[in-house]
């Protein structure tokens, strides 16, 4: 067994106990629960839940990542004192906190899904792409996280920090696009809005969702544009390419300042 | 044996290393002292690998540990100043992680655990025990995968008389194993009582390295922490 996987099933072992995830698990379960008992489980339910996981798994990821990153500093350089590579550690530590995550959001969605029976057919893959797009997040934050929490030594800026990432791709990015939308309306700005859509990974998220269900409702201005030139197979591949890369980059630059970092 | 030459540290601005050499010869007690903000903790962390020192060089058993890979950390215990494990898991649980993740297959010493009597705390939540248990449980760990070079950070902060006594006990019965132990501590009974060596920092240099005696005679102090005073004050002055 390598020692990432060590680190990572110890990690899994602590997380699962803590009410935290607890808390977390059980709020996507009784969302998924009352949405599935007052709407059903068609296209709807999916819009609503998508609605939710969009909001709810940055900030949860967010919060709870770098709050755990801080509180498991001396352990962290406990660990560091063993007979272990950095990047190995690195790569459990971060593991060992997005898994716990990820599962905790599966399960609470995919429970009271099963426990129904399974959904409607016609609608199950847009809740799988909902699931892994979540999952996504959960994999895209934690980086980010880990990020925040190695660059700022004082733990309420990092917090501080991590509000503002979350009030800023949840909540204002979109908003901050219309009032350029305006701005520039007389400019042929179509591509642009099209980079600023990669620029955030949960607009991007927003977007894929749109594109597996099809519906306007959830749709910022950035997802419209999108939907415009990306419509047919190519767009959710692309989307989900660029999720993967929002994880990649993030969780590099992590395990450098990892590798880098005195503690 | 632990060779420590010209470590300098800088943290943006601050120099907290400024120069600090000492030797650590096998099978003794180097105690640092030096006051709050002296870079004990630095030179600690530098020769855990946790810190990489800005110049300088540390050896051990003659061989630079710096730029090298992590093996050499398998025959070091360390206790950590401040004991904070993950919250949910027992001690049992934490020493199996800890034993997994050095590979160690051996037997563990136990001995501590059992001077301790801290086996029925073993299963329990490590988040539920005081502080000072678990600062008896941090002792353990660093105890348990037979180290050939033990460094303490502050080991009795939190420990009562008796734990404190039997750490200390257990600490030197290691010596006489041939140990080398570096222990970093604001108590200068404590260290006159486990140390052969002593190393005197204050601002990031190393003011004196040097047998006990030999600073008791140097400063004609009765004892080490009036030595130590009087060192400091010679220095302010």
């Amino acid at each position: 067994m390598s020692v990432v996987t060590k680190i990572v099933r110890a990690q899994t072992r602590d997380a699962m106990r803590s009410r935290w995830l607890i808390g977390y698990t059980a709020f996507f379960f009784l969302l998924t629960e009352g949405v599935i008992r007052f709407s059903g489980d068609g296209p709807k339910a999916v819009l609503t839940l998508a609605s939710a996981t969009l909001i709810v798994v940055p900030l949860v990821t967010l919060v709870l990542s770098t709050i755990h990153v801080y509180n498991a500093r001396e352990f962290t350089e406990l660990l560091l004192a063993q007979p272990i590579r950095r990047s190995s550690l690195f790569k459990g530590l971060y593991l060992g906190l997005a898994l716990p995550l990820v599962s905790g959001l599966v399960a609470g969605i995919g429970l009271p899904v099963l426990l129904h029976g399974g959904g409607d057919p016609a609608n199950r893959g847009a809740m799988i792409t909902l699931v892994a797009t979540g999952a996504a997040l959960t994999f895209i934050f934690t980086a980010i996280s880990f990020s925040i929490a190695l660059f700022a030594e004082d733990r309420l800026r990092g917090l501080g920090i991590a509000l503002g990432i979350w009030l800023l791709v949840g909540l204002l990015y979109d908003g901050l696009v219309l009032v350029a939308v305006a701005l520039f309306s007389d400019y042929p700005i179509e591509r642009p809005l099209l980079a600023l859509t990669f620029a955030n990974p949960v607009d991007l998220a927003r977007v894929l969702l749109l594109l597996k269900l099809d519906i306007a409702a959830l749709m910022g201005y950035t997802g419209a544009v999108f939907q415009r030139v990306f419509s047919g197979p190519l767009g959710p591949t692309f989307a989900a390419g660029m999720l993967g890369l929002w994880i990649a980059v993030p969780l590099a630059v992590g395990a450098r300042q990892f590798r880098r970092k005195d503690f | 044996m632990i060779e420590i030459s010209k470590l300098t540290k800088r943290f943006g601005d601050h120099e907290v290393l400024r120069g600090v050499d000492l030797t650590v010869a096998r099978g003794r007690v180097m105690g640092i002292v030096g006051p709050n903000g002296a870079g004990k903790t630095t030179v600690i962390k530098t020769l855990l690998g946790l810190c990489q020192p800005t110049s300088g060089d540390i050896r051990l058993d003659g061989r630079s540990i710096l730029g090298t890979e992590s093996s050499y950390r398998a025959h070091i215990g360390y206790m950590p100043q401040i004991a904070r494990f993950p919250e949910n898991l027992t001690a049992s649980e934490l020493f199996e992680m800890v034993r997994d993740l050095r590979g160690t297959k051996g037997v563990l010493d136990a001995s501590l655990l059992r001077g301790f009597a801290l086996e029925s705390q073993l299963d329990k939540p490590l988040r539920v025990l005081s502080g000072g248990t678990r600062q008896k449980v941090n002792a353990c760990l660093a105890l348990l995968f037979q180290p050939s070079l033990l460094v303490l950070d502050e080991p009795t902060a939190g420990l009562d008389p008796l734990s404190s006594a039997i750490l200390k006990d257990r600490i030197l019965s290691l010596r006489a194993e041939g140990v080398t132990v570096m222990v970093a501590s604001h108590i200068m009974s404590e260290l006159e009582e486990l140390c052969d060596d002593v190393a005197f920092l204050l601002d990031g240099v190393t003011r004196f390295a040097g047998p006990i005696d030999q600073l008791t005679s140097i400063t004609r102090q009765a004892n080490l922490e009036r030595a130590i005073a009087a060192l400091m004050i010679r220095e302010v002055a």
